[in-house]
């Protein structure tokens, strides 16, 4: 039992990363931060949709979509993945759709079979020719964030800028920044009021696609290094503990990319001190946060809830609801 | 392989057979034989390293059973196909899918501590950390929908990732241990049915014991707070309650499933089946024996398909195997599956399209006062503003149902006794409804002919009947037109011998 929490060491834990280790560290913190931001900003309106789980289902058939492509294609190249992953992102909308629509199976339990049965083929595909894929299941799990350093760098005009990975998450994070910047009313009108969408002719229906689309291509890229399933705690993480703490959609926007850079960072200390894996270090962080805000938020924590029953006693509880 | 397929075969056709009357039994057992020789065939097809003689062998050896390792296998992968089966239908008829996918990740810091409990994989301490850590994440959903504004889904994708987060890094810390790395507890991901020894089987035997007992003994209070908690609650039928030992239950299926399907699997062993099965049945106590049934087939195939090859997981082939299950109740469920519904849309298309060529075969002879038998194929087409060929077209479907007869090359139509009486009583269903309409529902006469024209195909005797006691007999529609009256139906469609005071001697106004 001693040896499954390390001793703290405080100089390996905090100053190591950021100053003799920087060069390793520094980049998986950077990828940390840029996964966390991007899925945290597309996130945040899967929230607003109450698509939170279509999240978790396209998160997890990306991984058939991304192996198919890879035999097909032979080739590990950026865009045969975004490709693959785009039919998977669509496939998997479609099938649920077809599945709620056609039959007397409610929406959940459609999500349900649809990933479970895309997944399980990923898996199977993956056993079967794991040794021409170059995934094992575990990485598939919870990725691999701690070896992004050791990932080929890439030089522009002779000079090197930084592992391919990071370089490649870094530019969806920014592309994921402009065009909620760029569609900001779009986006935030389809999200809120669907009919106020259509009335000022704003296509509700390619709305919906362009985010699957864009949820599949961020989840792809997000997927070597934290894998499936922690992908959906970056999804939705960032978002619901923002929503927490404000009501406007810009600030809400700003502070889950704050919680990203956070629990990147965060998560790099607490997985180098308990010595396991940084992805599942990080998402615990992040839950972590989402706790503080749970119980401090300053509009609606717990504490401030508590607070409220006291001073009116008649109140019996449950009058502050927002 | 062969017996594989003959047993699972042989299983299903007296559930089948049993529950679809309407289905012609054969051309689907066909197809699901199809299916199931189809599964095992493309993944031999797969396995390149493995040659078609070990794939034998493995299957002989699964089949006589000789191995120990196959029979803890078999029956662990059975146990849980069950008990997963009997518990989902009830989250999947409370809407609630996706807890079980919530609860099933939030299980593995519970597996990772039961382990470090004794530093083995003892299946008790696994089992009671897992369950005690899954009803932690149910609980942690329930609290934060109670207590912020976020939805549902937000807790419950909140929740299965934070707390799978937790149990990933419990996992990789217990790998870095020296008795760790050993432990085979990385196959708590994915599943492995062949690390099912006996004492995770006497576990499974028993959960599913108990969860079949308190169902059992609870069936009532389960059904009532799963379709109407308000009455649940009027009845003083504790819903709380009920809602906690179901969420037990499933923790416990979910515990005892881990070990075969793995954490990320585990959540379909319980949705799909029973969504299966709700494809297929309208009773919930139906359900729940379609749905363990379904189970039992999927963790059966699973386990047998995991055999045949080295280093296969377990968990995908079984949810693969319960997949194909739903597809086939999707595509021939007997009541609610696509194909029955588009035979049954097509059908009744086509019926509407037969009794509206009667009813205008019926408006050309009123035209000319019932004089002449036959109706030309000109005459349908003009009244049904069509081409001749369309008309034609119509007038075989006719024949072919026997309500006419054609003559002269097919150009000159008869009705038959048959076909008279149906496109009498087509247009006595419409000119009644359009009377109805304007006496007691007091619409203006010019605007009841759209409604009419769509209600008189679906109008049942019973129906008319009332109306024509409403109406106290009413001899003619709002338009002036007579209305065929009984008599006239059954006097065939001879026209000859019609006698003035019936229908066809009334002209139009």
């Amino acid at each position: 039992m001693t040896t499954l929490i390390p001793a703290f060491d405080f100089h390996r834990v905090f100053i190591a990363p950021w100053t003799s280790d920087l060069s390793s560290h520094g980049w998986t913190v950077l990828m940390g931060f840029f996964v966390a931001a991007a899925c945290g900003l597309v996130g945040n309106y899967l929230i607003l949709r109450r698509m939170a789980l279509v999240g978790d289902a396209i998160s997890h058939s990306v991984l058939p979509g991304l192996v198919v492509a890879f035999l097909l294609a032979r080739s590990r190249h950026a865009i045969v993945m975004f490709l693959g992953a785009l039919v998977a992102g669509l496939l998997t909308t479609l099938l649920i759709e077809v599945i709620h629509k056609k039959s007397r199976v409610k929406q959940d339990a459609a999500i349900g079979i649809t990933f479970s049965s895309l997944f399980a083929v990923g898996v199977i595909l993956v056993s079967l020719f794991a040794s021409q894929v170059d995934l094992d299941q575990e990485c598939v799990l919870y990725g691999e964030i701690g070896y992004v350093s050791t990932d080929l760098p890439v030089s522009i005009a002779g000079v090197q800028i930084g592992p391919a990975t990071v370089i490649r998450m870094g530019m969806v994070a920014l592309i994921t920044a402009l065009l909620v910047i760029l569609i900001y009313k779009e986006l935030l009108v389809s999200s809120f009021d669907p009919a106020l969408a259509f009335s000022l002719g704003i296509n509700a229906t390619v709305i919906h696609y362009g985010l699957m689309c864009w949820l599949s291509v961020v989840v792809v890229s997000s997927f070597e290094s934290v894998g499936a399933v922690l992908v959906i705690a970056m999804l939705i993480l960032p978002g619901a503990t923002a929503s927490l703490l404000a009501h406007r959609l810009p600030t809400v926007l700003l502070l889950s990319v704050l919680h990203a850079a956070l629990c990147s960072v965060l998560g790099l200390h607490l997985g180098l001190w308990l010595d396991c894996t940084v992805a599942g270090a990080m998402v615990v962080m992040g839950g972590f946060l989402f706790g503080l805000a749970w119980v401090f938020s300053p509009s609606q924590g717990l504490l401030r809830r508590w607070l409220w029953m006291r001073q009116s006693p008649t109140g019996e509880g449950e009058g502050e609801a927002g | 392989m062969k017996g594989e397929n003959s047993m699972s075969a042989s299983q299903k056709p007296g559930l089948w057979t049993a529950r679809s009357s309407r289905l012609t039994p054969h051309g689907f057992l066909l197809t699901l034989a199809a299916l199931l020789l189809a599964v095992p065939a493309s993944h031999a097809a797969k396995i390149g390293d493995l040659s078609e003689t070990t794939l034998a062998v493995q299957a002989l050896r699964f089949f006589t059973f000789q191995d120990p390792s196959v029979r803890y296998a078999l029956a662990g992968s059975i146990l849980l196909g069950i008990s997963c089966g009997m518990l989902g239908s009830f989250i999947v008829v409370r809407k609630m899918a996706l807890v079980g996918d919530a609860l099933s990740h939030a299980v593995l810091p519970g597996v990772a501590v039961g382990f470090l409990w004794n530093m083995s994989k003892d299946p008790v301490a696994i089992f009671i950390g897992a369950t005690i850590a899954g009803l932690l994440g149910t609980v942690v959903v329930r609290l934060i929908q109670q207590t912020t504004r976020l939805k549902e889904d937000t807790a419950l994708g909140l929740v299965l990732a934070t707390f799978f987060a937790a149990g990933i890094c419990l996992l990789t810390m217990i790998q870095r241990l020296p008795t760790g790395n050993k432990s085979g507890i990385d196959k708590f991901l994915f599943g492995q049915a062949a690390a099912i020894g006996p004492g995770d089987v006497k576990l499974m035997a028993i959960v599913t014991l108990v969860a079949f007992a308190i169902i059992l003994v609870f069936y009532k209070e389960f059904l009532v707070t799963s379709f109407d908690p308000a009455f649940a609650r009027v009845a003083g039928i504790p819903a709380q309650v009920f809602h906690y030992v179901l969420m037990l239950l499933l923790a416990g299926a979910v515990v005892i499933a881990l070990q075969a399907v793995g954490v990320v699997l585990v959540s379909a062993m319980l949705i799909t089946p029973a969504a299966s099965a709700y494809l297929l049945t309208d009773r919930l106590s139906r359900m729940v024996w379609l749905s363990a049934i379904f189970g039992l087939l999927a963790g059966a195939l699973g386990s047998f398909l995991s055999f045949l090859g080295p280093n296969l997981p377990t968990g995908p082939f079984m949810v693969l195997g319960a997949t194909a299950v739903f597809v086939l109740a999707f595509l021939f469920g007997p009541r609610h599956g696509i194909v029955i519904r588009g035979i049954r849309r097509r059908s009744r298309a086509s019926r509407v399209q037969r009794e509206n060529t009667l009813k205008s075969i019926y408006h050309v002879l009123e035209g000319r006062d019932f004089k002449g038998d036959g109706v030309s194929l000109r005459e349908l087409a003009e009244r049904r503003r069509e081409t001749v060929e369309e008309a034609a077209r119509q007038s075989r479907e006719l024949r072919r149902h026997a309500l006419a007869t054609l003559h002269e090359e097919g150009n000159l139509i008869f009705l038959t006794p048959d076909g008279w009486q149906l496109a009498c009583a087509i247009v006595r269903n419409h000119r009644l409804w359009e009377l109805y309409l304007t006496n007691a529902a007091q619409i203006a006469a010019d605007h009841v002919h759209e409604d009419a024209e769509k209600i008189e195909h679906v109008l049942g005797d019973e129906v008319v009947r009332e109306i024509e006691r409403r109406l106290a007999n009413a001899t003619r529609d709002p338009h002036g037109r007579p209305i065929p009256s009984l008599s006239d139906m059954q006097r065939g469609g001879a026209t000859s011998e019609r006698s003035p005071a019936s229908v066809g001697y009334g002209k139009r106004t």
